[in-house]
């Protein structure tokens, strides 16, 4: 009973905490750049748009995919957030992810199949990171459940800074911020047009942006199980944690230019292997 | 029964040796795959029912003399081949292997005693696998060598020859796994050697030959630690029995080294990193035989063995050993896949990638390790096979099996497109079989508290969705006014393509009951403790709603975008297409065709790039840790 | 209710500007204007666009493209031309290469005269754009017929 209230709290909620915190990232990056910035409702405004929108695809199976897509990664959520097993977690995300990819090749246009070649780079990128957070905090907490992971007596953190750190880094890729949003470029430099969005319009590219939300707090969900124990007062600080991290990657997308798929791959592989990798040794040896 | 199991086969290939391509071939074809399948089927299910473990025929004096005499002819087709093809290094590593074991034969030095044929749930796993998948294998041959040789008629047309070496594997398969005497497994392992020899260089070209005696070298070294370890045991140990050995090696010092010259031979037979090279070559052979080598015979004997010796291999320097190896051609290979755009080809390195991965799970030598290696082996067989078969088919209706040319397959040959998919699924995502099995590998990993092995797995996977997920991409591009293409394939085809699919998706549900009845059994009575859970239940019952929202996506997204129609808009390719996806005015105002490549980073991933430091590295690695291993116990 | 007009994002084509026109437009992101406090992105994609700016008159060479780009805006879309070349050809009317303003080959809603046209200019048109985008809305609701009559 519990888990479908948590489960309904994520389907309700995290949209409008998402729809949010995209609206802040704006503004703040808008205030950064000596702005005024669009109104913080301004995603809310955009999706309400988008869906009341008439919607041009290329083919038959591209809605197809992009729903399935929207319906994985709600349903990553579902599972993370009513404390299921992290390693499905991934590989359902790893599964949405594929499906969005495909919506991009099917349409057989020049900017979306290169957005979904970069999206592919940037999924082998994270991805060895996000398993050994994963393997991390099995190791410091001996279970891959979520709901195992928030009851232990100290924070994750203690155990896993290099994992946290590490985490920190592909979340940039994740969150879709420069230096790597090079699959769908958010910003106004427009050398493959919108990437994997390219021939999405109306209300499936509405459904991306939905799924982009839901993800968002996933994420920032994934940032908080390294702070969150037993304590009540943990919560509080795994909201800090999340909005400080949050800032911080607006902080980077302003400050950053893009950098080519091939440092991207570099970089995050090297600090996978540096900040995971010595981390998981270290907690090998002292478990 | 399993003396008919593994006889029939080889009276079946004497048969057709000498039939002529025909009706009458196809019938006989298909009536022993049919007959084998049901003696499968029944043998399995007979065994299951009256307790799996039974061993039979401990005396076998003359069988022994008769495989004597077998051997002997082996090593001469060896020797005619390498003297014919002035390749004389292949009748030294013969000779060096099979004279010293017809010494120790003929001398009495072999150590006798136990039984020569066990079957426990094991063998009965091993046993479906070479029958159902190999059978299926060689039913599709039927239609595809017939289309193969309108397409090449640049080669001579030995198909009797041909079909006879598929049912000669398949019995060699079976007696392998069957059999529990050193000697005979020896003897069975030699055949597959020399058959798959014979099946790569089936068109006789300078490369066929070329690979198929790299093939031969590489497997006969194999063979050579092999003999090794049948000489070591019958001379020190006095031991005759796989069992025994395992048995005697599980936490001892004293079975080391012949466990480390038989874990040598499996990593040659199964393709690992030192000796990748031959399986790639492999390729120049007509399709079915790169799905029998890759799925289910050949490569699978290796890692059988090892599963075997796993308890013998748990914690000590033989297990590193496996495990370092396995670990790294899981890593490598999958790096390797990446630039590779001949379909076969990146099936290949995906095969030595998960071989790679069973290896090392064999190796850990935990039974939670080793539950996991014999689902990937299952699973691995399955949806390998039904990929080669289709990218097989694929190349005889299109002329290629680029990955390239697949481009738009979903429109051109719908049927195949979905079947591969599906096997692609199969390889890589979830919830289907694969990625449970390597979701248990990668927890049996961190349980084994070995880092190296968890990084491997977890860079090795990110690659692996790489090169899969953009095949998957180009399948199900959809090209406009483009047109069907004629469907070439024979119902025989279809049937064999049509059954690996439906038992790809049947396995992926079924899975938690093959570990009930079939794998739990396996390891309680080979690690003597009950296996805890490595997927909890829950878990399962997601991956199946998973599954379940797949299936009903299809209305769920009709329900999402709210019955909403789309327009339909050709592609943006900044206003200059001209009228379809696939032209656009140029600047010079003419009109050019556009064309869509996947990414391949040959400067990164590429075979000149890594390939050879990885070989050499792996080398280093395999001789370092054999002497020290070795070393160690002397 | 929610209005469409909170979340404009316009697609900028320079048709054959003499880039006067475009560094205007470009000037509108930046700080002193910031358009994007109308919520306006600029997307460089029809397919997301509801707001066509075009600077620049129509040329032989762009007119097909034009007509696709305009053909792949998704419904409801409104096109706005800036500067005088996009009005009606300015100062290269007479060119033997050029066919006329925007409005030769589709239909355009909003003219913004000026060579160049200046960022307010530019802005006071973008909003003018927007209220059209609610009132079309409206009309394609309550009635094509009314929607022609409108026009």
């Amino acid at each position: 009973m519990q888990i479908l209230l948590k489960i309904i709290l994520f389907l309700i909620l995290a949209p409008f905490l998402g729809g949010l915190l995209s609206g802040i990232d704006r503004k703040i990056g808008a205030r950064f750049q000596g702005r005024q910035g669009p109104p913080l409702l301004q995603p809310f405004y955009d999706l309400h748009k988008l869906f009341s929108k008439q919607s041009v695809v290329v083919n038959g199976v591209q809605d197809f995919l992009v729903g399935g897509f929207f319906v994985f990664v709600v349903f990553t959520g579902c599972i993370f957030f009513a404390g299921g097993d992290l390693l499905l977690v991934f590989f359902a995300l790893t599964l949405a992810e594929v499906f969005l990819i495909l919506s991009a090749t099917s349409a057989n246009s020049p900017y979306s199949a290169m957005g979904a070649q970069r999206e592919l780079v940037q999924m082998m990128a994270y991805e060895p990171m996000m398993l050994l957070a994963a393997i991390g905090f099995y190791i410091a907490d001996g279970s891959f459940n979520v709901s195992d992971i928030v009851h232990t007596g100290s924070s994750a953190i203690a155990v896993l800074p290099g994992m946290f750190l590490g985490f920190l880094y592909i979340l940039t890729i994740k969150l879709r911020k420069s230096p790597f949003d090079i699959s769908t470029s958010h910003h106004a430099h427009q050398e493959m047009v919108k990437g994997l969005t390219t021939e999405l319009s109306g209300n499936v590219l509405g459904l991306v942006e939905l799924a982009g939300w839901y993800e968002d707090v996933l994420l920032l969900g994934f940032i908080g199980l390294f702070i969150i124990n037993l304590q009540w007062w943990s919560i509080l600080a795994a909201v800090l944690v999340c909005a400080l991290s949050f800032v911080l990657e607006t902080f980077i997308d302003n400050l950053f230019p893009r950098v080519k798929w091939d440092k991207m791959l570099g970089s995050t592989w090297l600090v996978t292997l540096v900040a995971g990798g010595i981390n998981l040794l270290i907690l090998t040896l002292i478990h | 029964m399993i003396v008919t199991l593994i006889i029939f086969p080889f009276i079946a290939a004497l048969i057709l040796s000498m039939v002529k391509p025909g009706k009458l071939r196809d019938m006989i074809v298909f009536s022993s795959c049919a007959v084998l399948v049901v003696m499968v089927v029944a043998f399995s299910v007979s065994s299951l029912l009256g307790g799996a473990n039974q061993s039979y025929l401990a005396e076998t004096q003359l069988l022994d003399k008769a495989m004597l005499l077998a051997e002997f002819g082996l090593m001469g087709l060896v020797f005619y081949y390498s003297f014919r093809y002035k390749q004389y290094y292949c009748a030294l590593l013969s000779a060096a292997q099979t004279l010293p074991v017809a010494w120790m034969e003929l001398t009495g030095h072999s150590a006798e005693g136990g039984n020569h044929i066990i079957v426990d749930d094991l063998t009965i796993i091993m046993c479906m696998v070479v029958g159902i998948v190999g059978c299926l294998i060689c039913v599709y041959a039927v239609g595809y060598i017939r289309e193969y040789h309108k397409h090449h008629t640049e080669y001579k047309d030995r198909s009797p020859f041909f079909f006879a070496m598929l049912f000669v594997f398949l019995g060699a398969m079976f007696g392998l796994v069957f059999s529990s005497n050193l000697t005979w497994i020896y003897f069975f392992w030699e055949i597959t050697s020399i058959c798959s020899f014979l099946l790569i260089g089936y068109n006789q070209t300078p490369e066929a030959i070329r690979n198929s005696f790299r093939a031969l070298w590489m497997n006969l070294l194999g063979g050579l630690g092999f003999a090794g370890a049948i000489l070591y045991c019958s001379l020190r140990l006095d031991i005759a029995n796989l069992q025994d050995l395992v048995t005697l090696g599980t936490g001892n010092q004293a079975a080391l080294i012949p466990v480390i010259l038989l874990a040598f031979a499996a990593l040659t037979k199964s393709a690992q990193m030192p000796f990748s090279r031959w399986l790639l070559g492999a390729m120049v052979a007509p399709t079915p035989t790169s799905a029998l080598l890759h799925s289910a015979t050949m490569v699978k004997a290796g890692v059988y063995l090892l599963i075997r010796l796993s308890p013998a291999l748990s914690g000590n320097l033989a297990g590193i050993m496996v495990t370092t190896i396995g670990g790294f051609t899981f890593f490598a290979a999958s790096l390797l896949a990446i630039s590779q755009s001949d379909g076969k080809k990146v099936l290949a390195y995906s095969t030595i990638s998960n071989l790679g991965l069973i290896t090392a799970c064999a190796g850990v030598g935990l039974h939670e390790a080793v539950w996991a290696g014999v689902l990937l082996l299952v699973f691995h067989a399955v949806s390998k096979s039904l990929l080669f078969l289709s990218v097989g088919a694929v190349e005889n209706s299109t002329g290629s099996r680029n990955i390239e040319d697949m481009h738009g397959l979903i429109i051109k040959l719908p049927k195949l497109a979905f079947v591969m998919i599906v096997g692609i699924c199969g390889m890589f995502l979830a919830p289907f079989g694969m990625l449970i099995s390597k979701w248990a590998a990668l927890k049996a990993f961190v349980d084994s508290k070995s880092v190296l092995l968890v990084l491997f797995l977890v860079f090795g996977s990110a690659s692996t969705l790489f090169y899969w997920g953009k095949w998957l991409g180009k399948l199900v591009a959809v090209i406009h006014r483009s047109e069907r293409l004629p469907d070439k394939l024979e119902k025989s085809d279809w049937f064999s393509i049509y059954t690996l699919a439906i038992l790809v998706i049947a396995l992926c549900v079924s899975f938690p009951m093959l570990s009930t009845y079939l794998v739990q059994p396996f390891l309680i009575q080979t690690f003597h403790e009950p296996l805890m859970t490595l997927i909890s239940s829950s878990d399962l019952k997601i991956m199946l709603l998973m599954f379940c929202t797949i299936l009903v996506l299809p209305v769920m997204v009709r329900l999402l975008t709210f019955g909403k129609r789309n327009k339909i808009v050709i592609s943006y390719m900044s206003g200059a297409n001209s009228g379809d996806d696939r032209h656009f005015t140029d600047s010079f105002g003419q009109e050019s065709s556009m064309y869509l490549a996947n990414w391949y980073m040959e400067d990164l991933f590429g075979e000149k790039k890594i390939l050879k430091p990885s070989l050499v590295l792996a080398s280093a690695g395999l001789i370092v840790l054999m002497v020290v291993a070795i070393g160690g116990v002397i | 209710m929610m209005k469409i007009s909170k979340s404009p994002w316009l697609l900028h084509y320079d048709g054959s500007s003499c880039n006067g026109c475009d560094i205007e437009v470009l000037a509108c992101l930046t700080p002193v204007y910031d358009i994007e406090r109308f919520g306006v992105v600029n997307t460089g994609n029809p397919k997301h666009a509801d707001i066509l700016l075009i600077t620049g008159g129509i040329n032989h060479q762009n007119e097909l493209v034009v007509k696709q780009i305009y053909s792949q805006m998704p419904e409801i879309k409104v096109v706005v031309a800036v500067g005088i070349c996009a009005c009606d050809g300015g100062i290269f009317k007479e060119c033997y290469n050029i066919l006329g303003g925007v409005d030769k080959v589709i239909p355009v809603d909003i003219y913004v005269p000026g060579c160049a046209a200046r960022p307010e200019a530019i802005i006071d048109g973008v909003v003018k754009a927007v209220a059209l985008l609610d009132r079309k809305r409206e009309l394609k609701k309550f009635g094509a017929a009314a929607l022609h009559k409108e026009a």
